[in-house]
C-alpha cells in the first residue's frame, strides 16, 4: 500500500505534526539522554537539540532538528528552522564527541535554515559552511537519519556523515516542492509535479546514490534503532583514517559531470 | 577621490542588479545605481566600475581573469566538463545548450592555473551570466578538481564567487556539491595551502553556505550582495522591509564575516600582497 503513495503524499506525510519528531527517536533509541545547551558565543537555539546518551552501552553524541507537534511547541522550536547558533551548538558538540571518541548520530527534520534578519547578521551561511567542512573531517563515525523533512542547506548542515539513512516517508530536497514550482514552473500550484520531478523520496535518492539505506515505517522507532545499530557496528570496525577517507570519497563521487559531448 | 565616492555608494534597490550584458548594449550604458549615462569604453577602461559613483558592475569570468591573471599565463582546466542532467529534468539540457551559444561560456565557473605578478595560483571564477552562477555537479566538480590540483602542485587557491545558489535543475545532486567542495577545502587546510575567497555581486544560497565562506582570507567587492537567504525570502518571512545596506559587503565587514573590502582596480595587487605574506 505504502509503495503506491505519490511523491506529494510523502511530502505531506513527512510534514505531519503527529509524525515522530527528533525527541521521540532520542527518547526511544537512547538511554540517559543528557541535553547540552548553547553555542558558547550567542545563545541556545531550541530548533536544534543536542546532548550525550547511551546507545545500548556505548556513549554517543546525539543531535536533532526538533519540530513541534503543536503550534505552541512549534513557536518555541521556531518550526524546526535553526539559526546560526543552532549549527554552532551542533558543531561544538560534535567536536566534543571527537575529543571523547563518541560516535555521532543526527536526526534531520527541518523546512530549512531560518531566513531571518538576525540569522543573516550572525552568519547563517558561514555557520552551515563550517559544519560541512568540519563534519567531513571528524574522526568518529557519523550516522545521519532523515526522519521527516530534510530541506536544503539547513538539513545538510547536520547531514554530512558516513551513513545517510532515510525513513521511507521522509523527503530530502534542495528546496521545497512549492518553491521549486514557483521558480522553475512559474506556477506554485504545480507543486505535485515538482515533488515528482525533483527526486526527493528515499527510493529516488537511494537510486541516485545520495543515501545509503531506507528505513521501513511499519515499526518506525524500533526499525530506526535496529538500522542505526547495524550501521554503527559496521562503522566502529573501521580505523579512523579509513573512516574519514571513505567519507571523503562518498561525497567526492556524487555528481562528477562528463567530458564527452552533451547528450539530448 | 574615487575612494570617497565609493564610500558614498548606497545600493538599496535589489532589483537594480541588471546583468552587465543587458546594460552593455551599444556604445552607451546607464549606471543602474547613479543613473548616469556612461560611455562604454570608459567603463571598460575603469575595470567595469562606474566612473561616476563607483558601482561595481557584474563581470564575466573571461574579463575577471584578464583583470587578475598575468597576460598569457592562464591555462584552463576541465573546460569541457558538462552536466549529465542527473535528475533528467525536462528542458534542462536544451537550456544549457542555448546558454552555451548565447554566452559563449560552458558553465558557471571557469577554473585554471595562472600567475599573479609571477606567482602561480589555482583560480576559479564564477560567472553570473550562466544560470545565475548556480552550482550544479559541474561547478562542484570543477572547483573540487581545482582544489585537488592545488594540493598536488602546492598552489594557493583563489575563488571569485558569484552565485544565486544551488542549481535546482539538478535536485539533490546540486546540494551535495556544497559538501563535496567543503570537504575538499578541509583537505587543502591539511595540506597547509592558502585559500582566498572573494565575494562578488551577488553571492547567495548554497555557495555562501559552502566554499565562499571558508576562506583563510575573505575579501569582498564594494556593494556586493552577500547572504544565505535572498532578500525577498527574508522580507516575506519577517514581513517587513529590510534596512538599507542589509547583506551588502559593508554589512558583512561590520558583522565580522569579511576580512577586507577591496575595490576592483586594487584587487590584483591586494591578492599579490596576501600571497607574498604567505611566502608564495
Amino acid at each position: 500500500m505504502v509503495n503506491k503513495m505519490e511523491e506529494w503524499d510523502r511530502v505531506l506525510e513527512a510534514r505531519k505534526p503527529e509524525r515522530p519528531k527528533a525527541l521521540d527517536y532520542i527518547n526511544y533509541i537512547f538511554t540517559d539522554f543528557t541535553e547540552m545547551h548553547g553555542d558558547r558565543y550567542f545563545g541556545d537555539d531550541k530548533a536544534i537539540i543536542g546532548g550525550i546518551a547511551f546507545f545500548n552501552d556505548i556513549p554517543v553524541t546525539v543531535i536533532g532538528e526538533q519540530k513541534g507537534k503543536s503550534t505552541k511547541e512549534n513557536m518555541q522550536r521556531n518550526f524546526g528552522m535553526p539559526n546560526p547558533e543552532g549549527y554552532r551548538k551542533a558543531l561544538r558538540l560534535m567536536k566534543q564527541a571527537e575529543k571523547f571518541n563518541r560516535p555521532i548520530i543526527t536526526f534531520i527534520d527541518t523546512p530549512g535554515a531560518y531566513p531571518g534578519l538576525g540569522a543573516e547578521e550572525r552568519g547563517q551561511g558561514e555557520a552551515i559552511a563550517r559544519n560541512l567542512l568540519e563534519m567531513s573531517n571528524l574522526e568518529v563515525p557519523i550516522i545521519c537519519v532523515v526522519i521527516g523533512e530534510g530541506s536544503s542547506g539547513g538539513a545538510l548542515a547536520i547531514g554530512v556523515g558516513d551513513k545517510i539513512l532515510m525513513l521511507e516517508n521522509s523527503i530530502y530536497s534542495v528546496l521545497s516542492p512549492e518553491g521549486f514550482a514557483s521558480i522553475l514552473y512559474k506556477d506554485s500550484s504545480l507543486y505535485k509535479k515538482a515533488a515528482k520531478e525533483m527526486k526527493i523520496t528515499a527510493k529516488d535518492l537511494k537510486k541516485l546514490g545520495i543515501i545509503d539505506e531506507i528505513i521501513k515505517e511499519d515499526n518506525i522507532l524500533e526499525n530506526t534503532k535496529k538500522v542505526i545499530a547495524k550501521n554503527l557496528k559496521e562503522l566502529l570496525s573501521l580505523d579512523k583514517n579509513k573512516l574519514v577517507e571513505n567519507r571523503y570519497q562518498k561525497y567526492r563521487n556524487i555528481g562528477k559531470g562528463e567530458e564527452n559531448d552533451i547528450k539530448g | 577621490m574615487v575612494i570617497d565616492k565609493i564610500k558614498k555608494v548606497t545600493v538599496t534597490d535589489t532589483k537594480a542588479n541588471t546583468k552587465a550584458s543587458d546594460m552593455m548594449v551599444g556604445k552607451w550604458i546607464k549606471c543602474d545605481n547613479c543613473k548616469e549615462i556612461l560611455y562604454k569604453e570608459d567603463v571598460r577602461a575603469n575595470f567595469s566600475v562606474c566612473p561616476n559613483c563607483g558601482k561595481h558592475f557584474r563581470l564575466s569570468s573571461r574579463r575577471r581573469i584578464a583583470q587578475i591573471i598575468d597576460e598569457g599565463t592562464f591555462e584552463e582546466l576541465n573546460a569541457d566538463l558538462h552536466t549529465t542532467d542527473p535528475i533528467k529534468f525536462e528542458g534542462y539540457l536544451q537550456k544549457i545548450k542555448s546558454l552555451e551559444e548565447k554566452t559563449k561560456i560552458k558553465e558557471a565557473v571557469k577554473t585554471g592555473i595562472g600567475k599573479i605578478n609571477g606567482i602561480n595560483v589555482a583560480i576559479g571564477v564564477m560567472d553570473a551570466n550562466f544560470m545565475m552562477g548556480s552550482m550544479g555537479e559541474v561547478v562542484g566538480e570543477k572547483i573540487t578538481r581545482l582544489i585537488e590540483t592545488a594540493i598536488e602542485k602546492h598552489l594557493p587557491v583563489i575563488m571569485f564567487c558569484a552565485s544565486g545558489g544551488a542549481r535546482m535543475q539538478e535536485g539533490m545532486i546540486s546540494l551535495m556539491q556544497m559538501a563535496k567542495t567543503s570537504a575538499a577545502l578541509s583537505k587543502l587546510n591539511k595540506a597547509g595551502q592558502l585559500y582566498i575567497s572573494v565575494f562578488t555581486d551577488p553571492t547567495t544560497g548554497g555557495v555562501t553556505a559552502s566554499f565562499a565562506s571558508l576562506g583563510d582570507v575573505i575579501l569582498a567587492e564594494p556593494g556586493a550582495l552577500i547572504g544565505f537567504a535572498g532578500p525577498r525570502v527574508i522580507e516575506q518571512t519577517i514581513n517587513q522591509k529590510l534596512p538599507e545596506g542589509f547583506q551588502r559587503a559593508e554589512f558583512l565587514l561590520e558583522h565580522g564575516f569579511v576580512d577586507r573590502i577591496v575595490e576592483r582596480k586594487d584587487m590584483k595587487n591586494e591578492l599579490f600582497n596576501i600571497l607574498k605574506l604567505h611566502n608564495y
